[in-house]
C-alpha cells in the first residue's frame, strides 16, 4: 500500500455546529486519529462540501473519515472512488441521541470524540475493495423443473433477454399442471374454474429461441459458483451433457401426499376413494370422452359426492403432514363445482376444519356457496365403503358438537392430501438417521441438483422438508447463493402463486448473474466488492469456517485448507468471527479494523464515574433501528460505543474479551432473532452467535468477572423505541455492578 | 296443518336446505353462512338459545328439520339486528328467523306454549279484527294468558305504566266497550285474504 493519507472532516450541518465543537473534533482526529488534513465544513453533504474532499483526494488523501450523518444517509453524496470511507455517527447517534440542554454538553462532546477516534482507526485499517477477480461472467440460467413454476422462470428469463436452459424429467413440459381438468381461477370475477392454458404455455417455451428444452433428463452434477455453474445433464437414455450456467432456478414442485397412508378414510380399499389428483385424473378422462363423470366402481351416475378436507394434512399426531398446503380448500371448491356443472343437482359436501382460501379465494368460496356446495365444519373419522359401493363418512360436526355425526350413501369421496415437496436430500440428516416430522428420512433422497459442495448436494431444507427459503424477507433466496428455490418446494402453494414466485426467482436469478459478472456480491449486501481472503501461513486447517459458512461457499483444496469461492460468498463475514487464528478478513472489514475501534476510544479511569459500554450492533437491524431511536427523539445513554457490524455471526470473540481487557465496562450485542422464525439476513449468523455467546462465560470467569458483562439481545429493525430503553436497562445494570477492574492498564 | 307439513317433508326428500330456501324468507341466504359464529356472539340473548343462529344454519346444512323447526331458539329473536349489522356475509339473520319461525308456525311444528308465539297470535288477532291495535285489550289478554292469578301479579308490577298511559291518554280504558276500528274493516279482511292467498299459491300451501 502507498502511503496512508487521512483526511478527516467534521460537517457543521444538522444542528452538529451547535451542538458540539467541531474544531475539538478536528483537534482529536488529527492528534489522537494521526489524521494529515482535517477540515470542517458547515454543510459537508452539499457540493461545495464534497468537492472540498475530492480536492484532498486528488492531492493524496486515500482515507476519508466523514464525520456526520449516519452511513446509512448520504451515501451517494459521499461515494468516492477508489479511497476508503470511514463514515462517524455524529448526527443520529450522538446528538440526536442525547438531550440538547447545557448540562449534557459534555458527555455529548466525549462522546464525538470518542467516535471521531473510532472512525479515524477503522481508517487506517481499511481499503477501498477490489472486484474478486475469479468471478464468473456467464448469464445463462438453468432452470430445474418445467412445471408451471419453471416454465414461467424460463419465460420470463428469455423475455428479459437471457438465455434459458430448461432442465425436465419427465417426457413432456407441464408438471403436475398438465393433470388439472382445470385450474382454481386467478382473474375476476373468480368465480369458476379456469382452462390451466397448460398446453400453450409448454409451446411457448418450446418455440422461445432464447429456451434450451431437455425433456427426460436431470442434473446429475452441478459444480461451480454464480457466474461460472458447471452442470451435467443427463438424459434418461444414457447421454450427458455438460453445460455453464450463471444462475439456477430449482423448480422441482411437490409430489401429492401418499394417500395409501390413509387407510381409515377406505383409500386403496375402494375405487370410490379418490384422492384429489384422483378426481383431475377422473375429470379428465371424462372431459376427454365428452361425457359426464361416474363412479369408479361400477360407472353409476354420481348423485352424492363428499370431500374431505386435511386428509392427512395439519395432524397434530405427527403420523402424517403437520402442515397446511395452503391450496387444497380452493382445490375442493374448484372440483365441487366440476359436479355442479355437470348437475346442479348433485349433492356436494365439503368437511373442514378452517376453510382457508388464499388469494382472491374467498370470492371462490362465496361462489362455491352460491352453487349449492354445502360446507361442513368438521372432522372425518372414517369413511366406510359398503358393498354396494356407497360410502358413508362419519365425522364429528365441529357445530353442532355431534361426534357421530354421518353422510351417507355417498357415490364418490374425495381426499384433500397435501403437497410434499420435491427437496431432494436432506443434507442435514445423516443417512441412518431416523424420521423427522413426518417426513421419513430417506424418503426423498434422491437428489435433485447433486452439488458438488462439500455441504452436501442440494439445498439446504426448513421446516417439513421445504426447500431453504429466506422467508420473511427474501423468498427466494436459497442459502446456495445463485441458486433460487420457487414453486411448492419451497413452500405448498397453488398455480397462481407458484407464477409469482417463479417470476420473483427469475429476477432474482438475472440479478445473480449481473452482480457475479462484475465481481460483485449478491443479495444481501447485493453491490459489495469485498470478499475474503486468508493468511495461508496462519490457518490451522480446523475447518471451522468451511463448517459454520451459512451458504456453503467454503471448500477445501487438495492441502485441506479453505478455499473460498467468492461468488458463493455474502459477505456476512461469519468465518471472520469464527476462525479462532483469526486469519480471515475483507479489505474494508476486519478483526483489525473492528479490534482497533474498540481499542482506539478513551476509557475514563474507575473514579470518573463514566462507564464505557461497546455495543456491537448487526448493521441490517439493530444498526439502522439505534438510528432511527435518534430520528425519533429517543435518548440513551451516553456511554455506549457502538461499532456496527456486517452480522452478529462475524464478531469474533477477540474483540469482547479485548474489550474487556482494556476497561469497557460492558459489551452489549445486538442480532436478529435466531430459530425457526429467523431473522437473521444470513440466515444462521445469529445462530451461530448465539452459540458461540453461550460460552462466553467461560471466559468472562477467567477474567473473573460478573455474567452481566456481557449482553446479547435480539432487536428487530422496527424495535425503535425499544433499542434505547435496552441501552439504558443495561447502562443501569453497569452503575449496579459497578466498574470495571480493568481500567488504567 | 299437519298436512302441508308432510308434503313439505315429503317433496324436499332429504334437502331440508332447499325446502328453507324455497319457503322461508330470506332462506336463500342460509347455504351464504361461513359459520364464523358473529351472529351467535353479537346476540345479547344469545345465552338463552338453545341453538343459536350459526347453529340453527348448520343444522339446516346437516337436515335436522323437526329438530330445527321445533326449536324455541328463533322464537327469542328480539330483532335488535345486532347480528344483521356485523355478519361479514352480510346474512339478513333477523329475518331469516323470523322467517323460520313463521313457516314453522304455519306447518304446524312450532312450539304451542312459546310466549312468544302466543302473544303473536294475540297481537296479530287483536289487530286484524278491528285494524287497529286495542291496546288495553291486547294487555289485559297478554297478562291474563296463564289465568287469573299471575294475570293480577303482572297487572300490579306494571300498573304505574299502565297509570302513566292513561294520564297521557295513551290507553283507552274503555277500549273493551269503544274501541275505533279502522274506517274500512271488510276492505283490511278482503285485504289480508287476498295477500294470503298470493303467499301460499308463491309458498306451494294452496290447498
Amino acid at each position: 500500500m502507498a502511503d496512508m493519507k487521512i483526511g478527516a472532516y467534521v460537517c457543521q450541518g444538522c444542528g452538529l455546529g451547535e451542538r458540539l465543537d467541531t474544531k475539538a473534533l478536528t483537534l482529536v482526529a488529527q492528534k489522537e486519529g494521526k489524521a494529515h488534513v482535517v477540515r470542517e465544513h458547515e454543510f459537508l453533504c452539499n457540493s461545495q462540501g464534497v468537492a472540498m474532499i475530492q480536492k484532498d483526494i486528488d492531492e493524496g488523501v486515500n482515507r476519508v473519515v466523514i464525520g456526520a450523518c449516519s452511513r446509512r444517509a448520504k451515501a451517494e453524496a459521499f461515494n468516492f472512488e477508489n479511497v476508503a470511507v470511514s463514515r462517524v455517527n455524529l448526527r443520529e447517534q450522538v446528538i440526536w441521541s442525547q438531550p440538547a440542554a447545557e448540562e449534557a454538553r459534555e458527555l455529548t462532546q466525549e462522546m464525538a470524540a470518542d467516535y471521531m477516534r473510532m472512525g479515524c482507526a477503522e481508517a487506517k485499517k481499511i481499503v477501498a475493495p477490489t472486484p474478486n477477480p475469479e468471478h464468473g461472467t456467464n448469464k445463462r440460467i438453468l432452470v430445474v423443473g418445467g412445471g408451471v413454476t419453471g416454465m414461467t422462470a424460463a419465460l420470463e428469463a428469455a423475455r428479459a433477454g437471457y438465455e434459458v436452459l430448461l432442465v425436465e424429467k419427465a417426457g413432456t413440459l407441464g408438471g403436475y399442471m398438465a393433470k388439472l381438468h382445470k385450474r382454481i381461477p386467478y382473474r375476476e370475477p373468480f368465480a369458476d374454474p379456469q382452462a390451466t392454458g397448460v398446453e400453450a404455455m409448454a409451446a411457448a417455451v418450446t418455440q422461445d429461441p432464447r429456451i434450451t428444452v431437455f425433456l427426460n433428463s436431470t442434473t446429475t452434477r452441478t459444480s461451480g459458483a454464480p457466474g461460472r455453474f458447471s452442470v451435467d445433464i443427463t438424459a434418461e437414455s444414457g447421454g450427458t451433457k455438460t453445460e455453464n450456467v450463471g444462475a439456477i432456478v430449482m423448480a422441482s414442485g411437490f409430489t401429492p401426499y401418499d394417500a395409501t397412508k390413509l387407510p381409515e378414510f377406505g383409500y386403496g380399499k375402494s375405487q370410490n376413494v379418490v384422492d384429489q389428483a384422483g378426481l383431475e385424473a377422473l375429470a379428465r378422462a371424462a372431459a376427454a370422452r365428452g361425457e359426464p363423470m361416474r363412479r369408479p366402481s361400477d360407472g353409476k351416475e354420481i348423485k352424492s359426492v363428499v370431500f374431505v378436507q386435511c386428509a392427512g394434512q395439519r395432524d397434530a399426531t405427527g403420523t402424517h403432514l403437520k402442515y397446511c398446503s395452503g391450496h387444497c380448500c380452493n382445490t375442493s371448491m374448484k372440483q365441487a363445482m366440476y359436479f355442479k356443472e355437470q348437475n346442479p343437482d348433485i349433492d356436494t359436501a365439503i368437511i373442514y376444519t378452517d376453510l382457508r382460501t388464499p388469494g382472491n379465494g374467498e370470492d371462490f368460496y362465496r361462489s362455491a356457496q352460491r352453487k349449492g356446495v354445502i360446507f361442513t365444519k368438521g372432522k372425518v373419522a372414517q369413511v366406510e365403503v359398503g358393498g354396494n359401493g356407497s360410502a358413508t363418512v362419519h365425522f364429528h360436526d365441529l357445530i353442532l358438537d355431534d361426534k357421530a355425526a354421518t353422510m351417507s350413501g355417498v357415490d364418490l369421496v374425495v381426499l384433500a392430501t397435501g403437497q410434499v415437496p420435491n427437496s431432494g436430500v436432506n443434507i442435514d440428516i445423516p443417512p441412518d438417521a431416523q424420521d423427522i416430522d413426518g417426513v421419513k428420512a430417506g424418503e426423498h433422497a434422491v437428489s435433485v441438483l447433486n452439488l458438488t459442495y462439500r455441504q452436501g448436494p442440494d439445498i439446504p431444507q426448513l421446516k417439513y422438508g421445504f426447500t431453504d427459503s429466506h422467508f420473511i424477507c427474501f423468498p427466494y433466496e436459497t442459502r446456495r447463493t445463485g441458486i433460487y428455490a420457487a414453486g411448492p418446494v419451497r413452500r405448498p402453494m397453488d398455480i397462481a402463486q407458484a407464477v409469482e414466485d417463479a417470476t420473483g426467482a427469475a429476477l432474482k436469478a438475472i440479478q445473480a448473474v449481473e452482480n457475479a459478472g462484475l465481481g460483485r456480491a449478491a443479495h444481501p449486501r447485493s453491490g459489495d466488492l469485498s470478499f475474503p481472503t486468508f493468511r495461508r501461513e496462519g490457518c490451522t486447517q480446523c475447518k471451522r469456517c468451511t463448517v459454520e459458512c451459512p451458504f456453503g461457499a467454503i471448500d477445501e483444496d487438495e492441502q485441506r485448507y479453505p478455499q473460498f469461492n467468492e461468488g458463493r460468498c455474502r459477505r456476512c463475514g461469519t468465518c471472520m468471527g469464527a476462525c479462532p487464528v483469526r486469519v480471515i478478513s475483507f479489505e474494508n472489514y476486519s478483526v483489525d479494523s473492528v479490534g482497533s475501534q474498540i481499542k482506539a476510544i478513551d476509557v475514563p479511569d474507575e473514579f470518573s464515574e463514566k462507564p464505557r459500554i461497546l455495543l456491537l450492533a448487526c448493521e441490517n437491524d439493530a444498526y439502522p433501528a439505534l438510528d432511527m431511536a435518534g430520528v425519533s427523539g429517543h435518548t440513551s445513554s451516553a456511554f455506549i460505543r457502538p461499532v456496527p457490524v456486517r452480522c452478529l455471526g462475524s464478531v469474533n470473540m477477540i474483540w469482547i474479551t479485548d474489550a474487556l481487557n482494556s476497561g469497557y465496562d460492558g459489551v452489549m450485542l445486538m442480532g436478529c432473532r435466531h430459530g425457526d422464525e429467523y431473522q437473521c439476513h444470513f440466515v444462521k449468523g445469529s445462530e451461530l452467535a448465539n452459540y458461540r455467546m453461550s460460552k462466553i462465560d467461560d471466559t468472562l470467569k477467567n477474567l473473573n468477572l460478573e455474567k452481566d458483562r456481557v449482553r446479547l439481545l435480539e432487536v428487530a429493525i422496527a424495535a425503535i423505541a425499544r433499542v434505547p430503553e435496552l441501552i439504558n436497562d443495561y447502562a443501569a445494570k453497569i452503575q449496579e455492578i459497578g466498574m470495571s477492574p480493568f481500567k488504567g492498564f | 296443518m299437519g298436512d302441508i307439513n308432510t308434503a313439505m317433508a315429503e317433496q324436499y326428500r332429504n334437502n331440508f336446505l332447499k325446502e328453507v330456501e324455497a319457503n322461508v324468507e330470506e332462506g336463500q341466504w342460509v347455504k351464504m353462512c361461513m359459520q364464523c359464529g358473529v351472529c351467535s356472539g353479537s346476540c345479547p340473548l344469545g345465552p338463552a338459545w338453545e341453538h343459536p343462529p350459526q347453529e340453527i344454519f348448520m343444522m339446516i346444512r346437516a337436515g335436522r328439520r323437526e329438530e330445527v323447526l321445533k326449536s324455541e331458539s328463533m322464537w327469542m329473536c328480539t330483532s335488535c339486528y345486532n347480528c344483521i349489522v356485523r355478519c361479514p356475509r352480510e346474512l339478513p339473520i333477523t329475518h331469516i328467523m323470523h322467517g323460520l319461525a313463521n313457516y314453522a308456525h304455519r306447518l304446524g311444528l312450532a312450539p304451542k306454549m312459546n310466549p312468544t308465539r302466543r302473544f303473536a297470535k294475540m297481537f296479530w288477532n287483536n289487530l286484524t279484527k278491528s285494524g287497529r291495535v286495542n291496546e288495553i285489550e291486547l294487555s289485559v289478554g297478554l297478562y291474563f294468558m296463564d289465568g287469573f292469578k299471575t294475570g293480577i301479579a303482572r297487572a300490579w308490577a306494571m300498573k304505574d305504566i299502565g297509570l302513566g298511559m292513561l294520564k297521557t291518554r295513551r290507553l283507552n280504558p274503555f277500549g273493551f266497550v269503544s274501541h275505533k276500528g279502522c274506517k274500512d274493516k271488510k276492505g283490511i279482511h278482503r285485504m289480508l285474504k287476498k295477500a294470503r292467498e298470493i303467499e301460499d299459491r308463491r309458498k306451494g300451501f294452496a290447498a
